[in-house]
């Protein structure tokens, strides 16, 4: 399928300022790093918690423990349709028992994905809070739920696709938008 | 790295691709086994039928339990408790089960080729739970995923297999499996107990098959001893002279197991009957992954259920 190139809302530079601006408020709003674990939603989720991580124990001199979600066995699409999706690994490596979560995702749109790393989440133990940071948030919410820490707001069309891209799995670094031709 | 199949009926259908798919698959099921609340919703309303009509611990619970922790319903059925016990035939039995609307049915039978062919009958995906001395293929799914954690890799690797071949299923999954993914058998046994022509297996594969007499000459530098069975209840006739005569030729001893290599892993797919084909000392040893093999089983059922009923989604979308 063709994708076509709308526009690009964020650079590698826009990036990386709207990473750091994350990271300085999620230790702002927890007052520091106690208590804190960083959880990345596969993929793209799973470098930037790493790049916040980074950012914090600039800030901070600690780093806050990391974990990564796969969110598949969760999901609310699986039909018996299409090919079988790929389930990679989960890993949480602290107790999340009383400790503050944020999720970190590279995009919230629907908010389904969310709304299953909830579940997934609970199912570890039962964290004192969960936060929700995302680097895009392009709108058309299908469920109630919100990011509280927003790296860059963007307005879309429901056609229209955000691509994340990062030097971790792509060629580039930067945040466009494309449409199907 | 798509898996689409409806059934699992053994591992000579399947690729190199789709078996290395089923075992990345699997690996991320295990971790779900370690969690204190081991249970995911992935298969929440689907019903699984474990049909059952040979005697079976290890694989009727592994598959129960997997079941379970995907939060699929699992009901369990065996030949002696099922109206096969009053003149139902196989078709009909499971056409009546058919018509409760299972989304999976495990199936085991003495007789060969039962599962293949409820699958053609059947809507729902069939999973072979061992058909007679044909094929089992999640046990040596799960043989595969164990050498693999343990050892990194399958190819090259050089497998010693002792024992009963010609009544094993295990053997003959495992056979197909580890020589597609390029591995070294050598088997022995009594002559009487390995297929004529054994060697015909392996045919366009990576991998190569040796037929040995003597149990030191399989297990000489071998980097994986699978140990087998003696399948007293397959055995119409005598193929040799007594258990006794079996254990002195062909059993796993501490001093044999010394000719494997020096991180040689040992493996068995149980029930071990200690004292016969393995001794107790080797079994209890660091050598052994007997009970590893039974943990991965259960990843391995998770991930092969997941598979076929239902972890198919239409479109990856965020």
């Amino acid at each position: 399928m063709e994708m076509k190139t709308k526009r690009r809302i964020m650079d590698a530079a826009g990036i990386n300022r709207a990473l750091s601006r994350l990271a300085s408020q999620i230790v702002e709003r927890n007052v520091g790093t106690n208590d804190l674990i960083l959880i990345g939603i596969r993929r793209r989720g799973v470098p930037l918690a790493e790049r916040i991580a980074d950012r914090i124990e600039q800030f901070e001199g600690a780093r806050p423990p990391l974990g990564q979600l796969d969110i598949t066995l969760y999901r609310d699409d699986l039909s018996t349709v299409g090919p079988s999706p790929v389930v990679n690994r989960t890993d949480i490596p602290v107790d999340v028992t009383g400790r503050a979560i944020v999720l970190i995702d590279d995009v919230l749109y629907t908010g389904r994905t969310v709304r299953a790393a909830l579940d997934q989440i609970v199912d570890f133990g039962r964290p004192s809070r969960v936060e929700l940071a995302v680097l895009v948030d392009r709108g058309h919410r299908e469920l109630p739920i919100q990011a509280d820490y927003v790296g860059k707001l963007v307005q879309t069309t429901e056609i229209e696709i955000v691509k994340v891209m990062l030097a971790d799995y792509d060629e580039d670094e930067q945040v466009i938008v494309v449409e199907k031709e | 790295m798509a898996f689409n199949h409806k059934d699992l009926l053994g591992i000579r259908e399947l690729s190199v691709e789709e078996i290395n798919s089923i075992l990345d698959t699997a690996e991320s099921f295990k971790e779900v086994s370690r969690r204190s609340i081991k249970k995911v919703p992935t298969l929440r309303g689907k019903t699984i039928i474990n049909f059952f009509f040979e005697a079976s611990t290890r694989t009727r619970t592994s598959f129960e339990i997997a079941a379970k922790r995907l939060s699929a319903d699992a009901i369990n059925i065996s030949a002696s408790t099922s109206s096969v016990t009053k003149g139902e035939t196989l078709i009909d039995t499971a056409r009546n089960l058919e018509a409760m609307a299972p989304d999976a049915i495990v199936i085991r039978h003495p007789t060969p080729g039962v599962p293949h062919q409820l699958a053609r009958l059947i809507d729902a995906a069939i999973i072979n739970g061992g058909d007679g001395a044909h094929e089992h293929p999640t046990q040596a799914l799960l043989d595969a995923f164990t050498i693999r954690e343990r050892k990194g890799r399958i190819h090259g690797l050089q497998v010693a297999i002792i024992g009963d071949i010609m009544h094993s299923r295990v053997a003959r999954s495992n056979t197909h499996l580890l020589t597609k993914m390029g591995a070294h058998l050598r088997i022995a046994g009594p002559r009487t107990l390995i297929p004529t022509q054994y060697e015909k297996i392996v045919e366009d594969s990576e991998g190569s098959l040796t037929v040995c007499d003597r149990i030191e000459d399989a297990i000489s530098g071998s980097d994986v001893v699978m140990m087998l069975r003696i399948q007293r209840e397959r055995m119409s006739d005598a193929f040799f002279p007594s258990l006794k005569e079996y254990s002195i030729q062909y059993g796993l001893t501490a001093k044999r197991l010394e000719l494997a290599a020096s991180d040689a892993i040992v493996m068995h797919p149980g029930p071990v009957n200690r004292g016969v084909e393995i001794s107790s000392e080797v079994v209890d040893s660091a050598h052994s992954l007997v009970l590893d093999q039974v943990t991965n089983g259960v990843a391995i059922r998770m991930a092969v259920l997941f598979l076929l009923a239902g972890g198919k989604t239409e479109a990856h979308s965020d």
